[in-house]
């Protein structure tokens, strides 16, 4: 069985062109094979342009790294299909589609394409009918666990690889609203671009002080970071292609070293320990093992009801 | 614009059809659906008496198939579809590309109508779904403002139906796992959004907290009206202010905007709420069904009468109303 292969996610924050582009001269020195580039959340974050993605990308492939561009998740306004259409007709890079106009698009164009983490593929059908329209690789839902995969993974198409969130506060919901402008009393359309203060997310509380959820712009996370270090045999077993590290503000680079070693065989344990270490707020990774997401491990969250 | 209303049961369906519903949607008593809540919807001698009652009447039955199965649960999902075509309803509400291409081959001639919980928001995306399974409408998320939609229903293959009234999601449909993330049960997987079983409500000295999973959605102070604990309506601290960080207990109302929505080419109303009472059907059909036809008739004398507000206010989260995303504003 081959090794799983290590992707660097796109950035889901909105960082200081400066540190953009640092991380990805980091990137370039990194074990991840493959490197997802541009803006998924928010069309408002132009501080890196589509030009800029693009140079990034032509240096990262220098470096022998597999570049994918990757779509907005949620579209709205006509200026963000046409950014869009742009983004699809692109020649240089495969395209990540978040979104099924992206799917559309580059079908139309007989392109091949990816599949995110927020688009919807949670059965074989599902998985057939996008491979016949160019599908070459998919993320499994962040919601759906080790079973399910199991499943998948035996009726998954020839020439499709796939790809497991393995690490990074999870991609839970989007909306029209901006939640990190509302935070500050703003609307969106006047929203100072507020979310650069946060490069990790907005931290929300319950009224307990339980740091619950974050908020990124237009994007609700968990506060907690998933992350499937402990499962990587099963994975492995089960024939994932890739693991994703979904970019966090520090330590990503050394995550990536854990990750690395852990794929090749490094025991587990002490890397666990050393990964907690670098996580903003704590673990968890309770979808994967059909549990609420926010559980960890073997503590699952109480007040569960089981109803037939 | 054909007003298509919601029913949980059977008395439900009889007091949309009996105040003036064009549609009624409605779902099976399984996870095959985004209203999977015990003592709802229909087993298959309910549902053979609510399409005949409808149909007698000339009025539309849809069905609601519109969660994702995963291969374990797959044939259940096709036992909708076949069991929903069998008693030759008017549509089925869809949004899973398997389920869809499903229904697409095994019964050709069947109208399909994209579901919310397909959650596109473009007509590019309705094109792959009409282009694929030959979609005959689609229902827009609630993300999109009024100019939004307008300019998706121009370029759109298909009629667009949108929400007229009742509980407001704010997160895009069919991309939200809020749920599950705290109670291991969403929209998508379960057909239930804070589902009951994970809901509890405890008395404290100073009042009621509401806990889903055991996260403390809110806290209502001696006297405060305790709502459901809907995880994106709760009060949250950010920053040094406890809030409504995402939402305030509020439903979509958008008599105000109808002949906007008329104007614009909107297709069909749709009301939100297949797990409220008969009573609540009854009313809010009732009430948008005058609203629709005193706007068809006269689009620039059109003014949403008091009553019309009061009767709505009076069946709404919190009794507050907004306009939602179709507001720019409110985004």
């Amino acid at each position: 069985m081959s090794t799983m292969k290590l992707s660097i996610g796109p950035i889901q924050y909105f960082w200081e062109r400066e540190r953009v582009l640092d991380f990805y001269q980091q990137a370039a020195d990194s074990a991840a094979e493959i490197v997802y580039l541009g803006e998924v959340i928010c069309s408002k974050r132009r501080l890196v342009k589509f030009e800029d993605w693009l140079a990034i990308g032509n240096e990262l492939k220098q470096s022998g790294k597999d570049v994918i561009l990757s779509s907005l998740t949620l579209l709205e306004a006509a200026s963000e299909m046409s950014s869009l259409k742009k983004l699809c007709r692109n020649e240089s890079f495969i395209v990540e589609a978040n979104d099924i106009s992206a799917v559309q698009l580059l079908s139309a164009a007989g392109k091949d394409f990816v599949t995110g983490p927020s688009f919807n593929i949670y059965n074989g059908r599902s998985l057939q009918l996008l491979a016949r329209k160019g599908l070459k690789r998919w993320v499994l839902p962040v919601e759906l666990g080790l079973e399910t995969l199991k499943d998948l993974q035996g009726l998954r198409p020839e020439g499709v690889e796939t790809e497991v969130f393995a690490l990074g506060r999870l991609p839970l919901a989007y909306s029209a609203r901006c939640y990190t402008a509302r935070s500050h009393n703003l609307p969106k359309d006047d929203c100072q671009f507020k979310c650069i203060e946060y490069p990790d997310g907005r931290m929300l509380e319950t009224q307990e002080d339980q740091e619950f959820l974050v908020l990124n712009g237009i994007q609700t996370q968990s506060a907690l970071t998933h992350q499937v270090l402990d499962q990587l045999p099963e994975l492995k077993a089960l024939g994932v292609d890739v693991l994703r590290i979904s970019p966090q503000h520090s330590h990503t680079m050394q995550i990536i070293e854990i990750f690395d070693a852990a794929r090749k065989g490094a025991e587990l344990e002490p890397l666990g320990k050393e990964l907690l270490g670098m996580l903003p707020l704590g673990a968890c990774n309770g979808y994967l093992v059909e549990q609420a997401g926010m559980d960890y491990g073997s503590e699952v969250s109480h007040d569960t009801q089981q109803t037939a | 614009m054909e007003l298509v209303c919601p029913a949980g049961n059977l008395p439900s369906l009889k007091a949309a059809v009996d105040n003036g519903a064009d549609a009624v949607y409605v779902g099976f008593k399984d996870d095959t659906n985004a209203r999977h809540f015990a003592g709802l919807n229909f087993t298959e001698r309910t549902f053979e008496k609510a399409v005949r009652y409808a149909q007698d009447k000339g009025r539309k039955v849809f069905v609601a198939i519109n969660t994702f199965p995963q291969p374990n649960g797959f044939q259940r999902w096709k036992a909708a579809v076949d069991q929903a075509a069998g008693y030759g309803v008017n549509a089925l509400i869809m949004a899973d590309i398997g389920v869809l291409d499903y229904a697409r081959e095994r019964w050709p001639d069947l109208r399909l109508h994209l579901s919310v919980q397909a959650s596109v928001t473009s007509a590019e995306g309705i094109r792959f779904y009409h282009e694929n399974f030959g979609i005959r409408r689609v229902v827009l998320p609630r993300v999109l403002s009024v100019s939004q939609v307008a300019h998706v229903i121009t370029e759109s293959p298909v009629p667009v139906e949108v929400f007229g009234f009742g509980s407001l999601c704010v997160m895009v449909e069919g991309r939200c796992l809020l749920s599950s993330y705290a109670t291991g049960r969403s929209p998508n997987t379960y057909g239930a959004c804070s589902p009951a079983s994970h809901v509890r409500w405890e008395e404290t000295g100073d009042g009621t907290n509401t806990r889903l999973n055991g996260v403390l959605i809110d806290h209502y102070g001696e006297g405060e009206k305790a709502g459901y604990p809907t995880l994106c309506k709760g009060r949250f601290q950010v920053g040094d202010n406890t809030f409504y960080a995402l939402e305030e207990p509020t439903s979509l109302n958008t008599l105000s905007i109808l002949p906007e929505l008329r104007k614009i080419g909107v297709s069909a109303i749709k009301v939100e709420g297949r797990q409220r009472s008969p009573a609540y059907v009854g009313q809010v059909t009732g009430v948008m069904r005058a609203a629709i036809d005193q706007c068809m008739k006269d689009p620039h004398g059109y003014h949403p009468k008091d009553q019309w507000m009061k009767k709505l206010a009076t069946v709404s989260e919190g009794s507050q109303t907004t306009l939602g995303a179709y507001h720019r504003p409110w985004q």
